[in-house]
C-alpha cells in the first residue's frame, strides 16, 4: 500500500473510534449505518461480485437474531418457559450472564447461519437469476411465517431479551463499537479476498458461468463457499441487533424482507455493485437520505423509498462508483485503448 | 401436532369436508390464474417478471370498492376497474417499465419490487390498512346438508373471471393486435424488422395485464376482502403458479391456479389459519424445486 | 495408435428431431482430427454431447478410457477435455492477463489455493502463452474490447493455460480474417506438436482442415457419412455429393 493510501485508511479508523464522542447524539444512527454497510457488503459478495441477486440475505439476518436469543436465554433458563411468560414474570440475567449470552449467541449465531447457507445453497443455487431471487425471497418470507407460528420461541409476539446492564449511554457506545468492530473487520476481510483467486473466481461466475464451468472451476463450491461467509457476518449482525433492539418480533424486526432486506439491495446499487467501496457509499448515501426523509416526509417515507428503488434502479444502475470508473478509469486502474481502423494484429 | 392429526383425520372422517375445501380453494384460484394469466403475458412478451403484480389487483379493488362507497352499484365497478388499472398501467409502463426491459432481469424485478412497495404504501396511505370489501346482498347455496355452501356471490365473482379470461383469450386469437403480441412474444426483433411497433404492442400488453387485474381485484373485493399489504401475496402466488404451469401454457395455469387455491385451503385446514401464507410461499419453493430438478435432468439451470 | 476420445453408438434427438443417429468415431491420442460436414448435420452436437452439455439418448462416450456420458460439464473439464466454443467465450470484463488466470487448470488446485494471489510464475505463464498467440501487447486491455479474431485467439490461450489433454475446437477459423488464418493454422498444429493436445475440430474451411487432420469424419443428417485420411475424403463421392446437394 502506497504512503496515501495508508494515510486515508488511518483517517477513515481514526474517525470510526472517535465518531460516537463526535455526535454522542447519533450514537444509535452511527451503529445502524455499521449495520447497513455490513448488510450491503455481504449483500454485495454474492450479488454484484458473484452475480447471483439474492433477495433473501435477511433470513441470515432473521434467523441469527432467534438462534442468538435461544443460546444466550437457553444457558440461564428454559425457553419455552421464558417465552410463554412473554415479558412478565422474573427473569434476571447477572452482568456475566449477559455478556457470556452475548458473545455466544453471536458466535453461535454465525456458525448456524454459515451452515444453513451451505444447506439452503445446495439447493437453490441451481436456480439462476430472477428464480434465484424469488426464490431466496421466498425462503425468507416462509421462514418469517414459520418462526410467528412457533410458540417456542415466543410466536408471533418474538422475544424479549434482557436489557444492556450498565448505563444505557454507555450501552449504546457498546453496540456501536460492536458493529463498527465487525464492519472494520469485515471490510479488511474482503479487502483481502477479492485480491486473490478467489475473488477472480467469483467474477468469473458473475461474467460466465457457463464458461467457467466449462473451463474446470468448482463453482458450487465457491458459491457456497461465499454464501456462508456472508451469512457468517449478517448472522453475527443479526444477532447484536437483537440485543440491541431487546424486544423483536418475527416479522417486522427479524424476518423484515420489506424494510432491511431491501434496503442492502439499494445501498449497494446507489453506491455500485461489485465494487469494494460501493456498497459503503451507497450505504452512508442511503441512510443518510433515510433519516432526513424519515422526519420530513411522514406518512409518506415509505413511497420515498419505493421510488428511491425504482428511480436508482432505472436510472442509477451503476451507482456513484460505476458512474466514477465510467469517467475516471485511470483512477481504477482500467486501461481503455483507442480503437484505430484496421488495428487487427 | 395431535391438532394437525385431529384436523388430517377429520377429512377421512367427513369427505363433505374434502370438498368443501376444494370448493373453496378453486373458486378462490380462479382468480390466482387471472393474476397468473396476466403475469405469463407480460413475462412472455417482454421477458418482465412483474412483482408488483398483486398490487394491480389491490388497486383494482380499491377503486371499485371507493366507487361502491359512493354508490355506485359493485358489478359495474369490475369495467370501471379494468379501464382505471388500464390507464394506471400504461403510464406506469410509459415512466418506468419502458426502460428497463432491454436491461438484466433482476433490474426488471427490483424495478417492479420497488414499485409493489410504492403502490401498497399509496393504498395504504390513501384509505388505511383495515380490510375492506363490498357486501352484496346474495343468497348462499347450501349442499350436503349445510356442509358446502357457496355464496353466490362468489360463484358470480368466479363466473365473472371466467368471462374476462375468455374475452381475453379471443381476444388474443382473433385480433391484429392479439396477433402481433404473440408475434412480438415469440421474436422481437423478427416483429420490428416486419413492421410491428414493438413499444407500442409491450405498452398495450402491460396496460392489459394491469387491467386484468384490476378487474380481478374488482371482484375479489366483492367475494373476499382486500388490504393494502395483501399484494404481495398474490404476487407470489401468480408466480407459483406461472413457474408451475410455464408460459404460452393456459390450460396449464388455469389447472394449476385451481390446485394452488385448493392446496392451500388444505394447508389452512391442517395446520390451521396462520399458516395460510407459509403454505403459499411453500408452494412457491416447492415448485422451484422440482423445476430445478427437471432441469438437472437436461444438465441446464433454471434462469 | 490408441484413441482418446471413443464415441460408441451415440443418437441424441431434440423433441423430435433426430441430431445424431449412431455416430461411432474415435480421436486418436496425440494426433488431430477433423469433423466435417454440411450445415445441420449434427456436428455442434455432437461436440455438446462430447463434453456434457447435454445428456445423449443412447449410446457411450469415452475419455482415456473412462465413461463421461453421464458426468456434468464441470467434471469432464477437470479430468482434462476442453472446448471452444463457436460464439467465442471470454470474460469481457476482464483484462486478458485476468483471463488468462482464471482458466489455470483447477483440478490441480486445492480448495485453500483459492485463498492466494496468483504467483509470479502463474502471471509468466500466463505472458508466455499470450505471446504464442500473438496477443502480448494487448495483454492489459479489457478482453471484451477486443476484436472478435483477438477473442477467438485468446480463448484459444485460455484452453491451452488451462493444461487440457485434448481440446476440441468448435470451428476455430470462422470469422476470422482470411490473411490472419495461416498464423493460426499454424498455432494450432504447434499446440499439438509442442504441447502434446489432443486436437479435434469441426471446420467447414476445407484448405484448413485438409491441411491439418491427420483423420477426418464426416457426418450427414446426423449420421457417419465418410471417414478417412484427407485424400480418401476428398476423393470421396458421397461427401462431395452431401455437400453439393445441401445447397
Amino acid at each position: 500500500m502506497n504512503a496515501r493510501q495508508i494515510t486515508l485508511y488511518t483517517v477513515l479508523l481514526a474517525a470510526t473510534l472517535v465518531a460516537p464522542f463526535l455526535f454522542p447524539d447519533f450514537r444509535t444512527q452511527l451503529a445502524t449505518l455499521w449495520l447497513m454497510i455490513i448488510v450491503a457488503l455481504t449483500w454485495d459478495m454474492t450479488g454484484g461480485q458473484m452475480g447471483y441477486n439474492s433477495l433473501g440475505n435477511i433470513f441470515f439476518y432473521g434467523t441469527g437474531m432467534y438462534v442468538a436469543a435461544v443460546i444466550a436465554i437457553g444457558l440461564v433458563y428454559d425457553v419455552g418457559e421464558y417465552t410463554d411468560a412473554a415479558g412478565g414474570g422474573r427473569f434476571d440475567f447477572t452482568d456475566a450472564q449477559y455478556f457470556t449470552g452475548m458473545l455466544l449467541g453471536t458466535i453461535g449465531a454465525g456458525i448456524f447461519c454459515s451452515m444453513t447457507a451451505v444447506v439452503i445453497g445446495y439447493l437453490t443455487f441451481g436456480l439462476r437469476g430472477p428464480y434465484f431471487a424469488i426464490g431466496t425471497l421466498g425462503v425468507a418470507i416462509a421462514a418469517g411465517e414459520l418462526v410467528s407460528n412457533w410458540d417456542w420461541v415466543g410466536g408471533g409476539q418474538g422475544i424479549a431479551l434482557p436489557v444492556y446492564p450498565g448505563d444505557f449511554d454507555v450501552g449504546k457506545l457498546v453496540f456501536y463499537y460492536l458493529f463498527a468492530g465487525i464492519g472494520v473487520v469485515l471490510f479488511v476481510f474482503l479487502k483481502w479476498l477479492y485480491s486473490t483467486r478467489f475473488g477472480a473466481a467469483i467474477n468469473a461466475i458473475r461474467d460466465d458461468e457457463a464458461k467457467a464451468e466449462a473451463m474446470g472451476l468448482h463453482t458450487l463450491r465457491y458459491k457456497l463457499t461465499t454464501w456462508a461467509m456472508a451469512a457468517f457476518f449478517v448472522g453475527m449482525v443479526g444477532a447484536i441487533s437483537a440485543f440491541q433492539l431487546i424486544h423483536f418480533e418475527p416479522l417486522e424486526s427479524a424476518y423484515q424482507t420489506i424494510n432491511l432486506g431491501i434496503f442492502m439491495v439499494v445501498c449497494v446499487l446507489l453506491g455500485g455493485k461489485g465494487t469494494l467501496w460501493g456498497p459503503i457509499v451507497g450505504a452512508v448515501l442511503f441512510h443518510v437520505f433515510k433519516e432526513v426523509t424519515w422526519n420530513y416526509l411522514l406518512g409518506w417515507q415509505w413511497v420515498a423509498l419505493g421510488a428511491l428503488i425504482v428511480i436508482t434502479v432505472v436510472y442509477f444502475q451503476d451507482g456513484l462508483m460505476g458512474w466514477l470508473m465510467h469517467r475516471k478509469p485511470e483512477w481504477f486502474g482500467i486501461r481503455v485503448e483507442e480503437k484505430t481502423a484496421g488495428a487487427d494484429r | 401436532m395431535e391438532q394437525v392429526l385431529g384436523n388430517i383425520s377429520l377429512l377421512f372422517e367427513f369427505p363433505v369436508v374434502n370438498l368443501k375445501i376444494i370448493v373453496d380453494g378453486v373458486m378462490v384460484g380462479a382468480l390466482f390464474a387471472l393474476a397468473a394469466y396476466g403475469l405469463a403475458l407480460v413475462w412472455g412478451v417482454m421477458n418482465v417478471k412483474n412483482l408488483a403484480q398483486g398490487d394491480f389487483v389491490i388497486a383494482g379493488g380499491y377503486v371499485s370498492w371507493w366507487l361502491a362507497g359512493k354508490g355506485m352499484p359493485p358489478l359495474f365497478g369490475v369495467p370501471i376497474a379494468f379501464i382505471v388499472l388500464w390507464g394506471i398501467g400504461w403510464v406506469i409502463y410509459k415512466l418506468v417499465i419502458t426502460r428497463v426491459i432491454e436491461r438484466d432481469l433482476f433490474t426488471s424485478l427490483l424495478a417492479t419490487f420497488g414499485l409493489a412497495i410504492m403502490i401498497a404504501q399509496i393504498l395504504n396511505l390513501l384509505f388505511g390498512s383495515d380490510t375492506q370489501s363490498i357486501q352484496l346482498e346474495y343468497d348462499t347455496l347450501y349442499f350436503f346438508d349445510g356442509f358446502v355452501d357457496i355464496p353466490i356471490a362468489k360463484l358470480l365473482g368466479v363466473l365473472m373471471a371466467a368471462v374476462l379470461a375468455t374475452c381475453v383469450v379471443i381476444f388474443m386469437k382473433t385480433s391484429r393486435m392479439g396477433q402481433a403480441i404473440r408475434a412480438t412474444a415469440q421474436d422481437a426483433r423478427a416483429a420490428r424488422v416486419l413492421g410491428i411497433d414493438t413499444e407500442k404492442v409491450y405498452a398495450f400488453t402491460f396496460s392489459l395485464n394491469a387491467a386484468i387485474c384490476g378487474a380481478a381485484g374488482a371482484i375479489i373485493v366483492m367475494v373476499w376482502v382486500i388490504q393494502p399489504f395483501y399484494g404481495i401475496a398474490y404476487s407470489i402466488r401468480a408466480f407459483v403458479i406461472v413457474t408451475a404451469a410455464g408460459l404460452g401454457n393456459l390450460p396449464g395455469v388455469i389447472s394449476a391456479g385451481l390446485g394452488i387455491g385448493a392446496l392451500e385451503q388444505y394447508g389452512a385446514h391442517i395446520f390451521g389459519i396462520g399458516y395460510q401464507q407459509a403454505v403459499a410461499v411453500l408452494l412457491l419453493l416447492l415448485v422451484l424445486l422440482v423445476r430445478l430438478i427437471q432441469q438437472r435432468r437436461m444438465r441446464q439451470s433454471l434462469q | 495408435m490408441t484413441s482418446i476420445i471413443d464415441i460408441q453408438d451415440v443418437s441424441k434427438s431434440y423433441g423430435g428431431v433426430v441430431a445424431n443417429a449412431g455416430v461411432s468415431m474415435s480421436v486418436e491420442s496425440g494426433g488431430i482430427t477433423g469433423l466435417i460436414g454440411p450445415n445441420g448435420s449434427g456436428k455442434t452436437t455432437l461436440f455438446n454431447s462430447i463434453v456434457g452439455y447435454h445428456p445423449i439418448d443412447h449410446g457411450s462416450i469415452r475419455f482415456e478410457g473412462k465413461e463421461i456420458s453421464k458426468l456434468p460439464v464441470q467434471q469432464i473439464a477437470r479430468l482434462g477435455l476442453l472446448r471452444t466454443f463457436q460464439q467465442t467465450r471470454i470474460y469481457g470484463a476482464m483484462n486478458c492477463v485476468e483471463n488468462m488466470l482464471i482458466s489455470m487448470p483447477h483440478r490441480k488446485m486445492s480448495f485453500f489455493d483459492a485463498f492466494e494471489r496468483n504467483r509470479s510464475k502463474d502471471y509468466e505463464r500466463a505472458d508466455v502463452l499470450l505471446d504464442f498467440v500473438g496477443l502480448y501487447e494487448k495483454r492489459f486491455l479489457r478482453a471484451g474490447s477486443l476484436s472478435f479474431g483477438q477473442q477467438k485467439l485468446l480463448e484459444f490461450a485460455m484452453a491451452l493455460m488451462n493444461e487440457p489433454t485434448a481440446l476440441l475446437l468448435d470451428e476455430p477459423t470462422a470469422g476470422i480474417n482470411p490473411t490472419l488464418i495461416n498464423g493460426l493454422i499454424d498455432r494450432l498444429k504447434r499446440a499439438n506438436t509442442e504441447f502434446g493436445i489432443t486436437l479435434f475440430i469441426i471446420e467447414h474451411n476445407m484448405r484448413v482442415i485438409m491441411n491439418m487432420a491427420d483423420k477426418i469424419y464426416c457426418l450427414a443428417h446426423g449420421r457417419l457419412l465418410a471417414e478417412g485420411t484427407p485424400e480418401q475424403i476428398q476423393n470421396n463421392q458421397k461427401v462431395v455429393d452431401a455437400y453439393l446437394g445441401a445447397h
